[in-house]
């Protein structure tokens, strides 16, 4: 499986943000983007995980293929942290949350409300959350937020027993998870040019 | 989909869920327009049905903004779009979540709250009845009204606005569903229409809703 981007333009309110993106993954890679803040890697993103329209380019994997996770992890503080991924692993349909659980070390947690938990162990819990989906993409964004080193370096484990059972990443961070062949893409030189999309609906705005 | 109607179910009853808000806001309004309109049996049992329905239709209401902007907030909305479920079928299922932690508990307390009302006797079963199938689609139109406001802070008063006149025609042929019944006249005609306007509802407003969640999502 490759997943190859050809000429992505993608626009955030309707002004285009990035043009000309053009990049391959192939199963067992990682992809790190790379660029200034506000160059767009989230509106990217969100477009690869199928949450809004490219302006033109073809993106050639199905938003089926992918799990994405944003800044915000998706946790309903109510329940606790089984019910959490419980859900999300029916929603998705895949049996067990087991090993989502130790391998971010979640076992004593399990029956906390997730309300109760810190800032890095939610982050925990919504990368956990990722695991029960199944899904070989995996769409990152600033994933090692709010994360102490102990919990970059679990999650680097994670990201690399995932390659090796042949899945992708394509993340934005600008830390080092210790992913030796990961490739560095910078969207610094992709910055749109034009200042309005050309047949843009303004109904969609 | 299961999945979903549970954990939504769950959240509710759970603390901040809003489980009975619609119920308690439904009570005081009907503890205080006696206080307000007077003692009088006569006038009371004469407007109770109308009353009756517009408590019902305020209590929908009440609740109604928590249907997308708590999931929107925490991201939650984001995954259930990129998940194997049909944004539809989410939609629906909020839908129905709503009605059955609203709407449902509003029928079966309809029957104490019309006695506080001193609706007549044979009044009962029409309100019942006519709430039965009236709330489900305060439920369906409120979760329309939520999808469109769903990126704006402090969309309650905006969401008001859109979906009140979406309301009316529940609100006409329910009442006079309940008003016929208590006045010992034959219903079936409005209460046809009820039903008409509350499948509709439920049959297209799913598929709006989710086109409309799709651009507010962007």
């Amino acid at each position: 499986m490759e997943l190859v981007v050809d000429n992505l333009g993608v626009a955030r309110g309707g002004i285009p943000v990035l043009e000309g993106v053009s990049f391959s993954v192939s199963a067992g890679q990682a992809l790190v983007l790379r660029g200034p803040n506000g160059i767009g890697k989230t509106t990217l993103l969100r477009t690869l995980a199928g949450l809004q329209a490219p302006l033109s380019g073809k993106i050639s994997l199905d938003r089926e293929a992918m799990a994405y996770a944003a800044h915000v992890d998706g946790i309903k503080t109510t329940l606790t942290v089984e019910e959490n991924l419980h859900f999300w692993a029916s929603v998705f349909d895949v049996p067990e949350i087991e090993s989502a659980i130790s391998a971010f070390e979640l076992e004593a947690l399990r029956t906390r409300s997730a309300g109760m938990l810190s800032a890095g162990q939610k982050r925990r819990l919504g990368l956990a959350r990722l695991m029960v989906t199944g899904r070989p993409v995996w769409i990152l964004d600033e994933p090692t937020v709010s994360l102490d080193q102990a919990a970059v370096a679990m999650f680097g484990e994670v990201i690399k027993r995932h390659l090796a059972s042949g899945g992708m990443a394509i993340m934005a961070t600008h830390i080092d998870l210790g992913l030796e062949d990961a490739v560095t893409f910078d969207l610094g030189h992709l910055k749109a040019t034009s200042n309005l999309a050309e047949n843009f609906d303004e109904a969609f705005l | 989909m299961m999945a979903l109607l549970k954990r939504d179910m769950r959240l509710a009853v759970r603390a901040g869920g809003g489980f009975g808000l619609g119920l308690s806001f439904f009570l005081i309004v009907v503890v205080l327009i006696p206080f307000g309109v007077g003692p009088e049996t006569g006038l009371l049992g004469r407007i109770a049905p109308g009353v009756l329905w517009v408590a019902a239709l305020l209590a929908c209401l009440l609740s109604l903004d928590r249907v997308f902007s708590l999931d929107f907030e925490d991201g939650s909305l984001d995954l259930l779009a990129t998940s194997p479920l049909p944004l539809e079928g989410v939609v629906a299922i909020k839908a129905i979540a709503h009605w059955l932690t609203t709407g449902l508990p509003l029928v079966f307390a309809a029957p104490v709250f019309a006695l506080l009302m001193s609706l007549p006797v044979n009044g009962y079963s029409a309100l019942v009845v006519s709430l039965f199938l009236g709330t489900p689609a305060l439920s369906v139109i409120g979760a329309f009204g939520a999808a469109l406001t769903v990126g704006i802070k402090r969309g309650g008063l905006l969401l008001s606005l859109l979906v009140l006149p979406l309301y009316v025609p529940t609100l006409i042929f329910g009442a006079e569903v309940s008003r016929r019944g208590a006045e010992g006249q034959d219903y079936t005609t409005p209460l046809l229409m009820l039903a008409g306007v509350s499948f509709a509802a439920l049959a297209l407003l799913p598929f709006a809703s989710a086109a409309v969640l799709r651009v507010n999502l962007r």
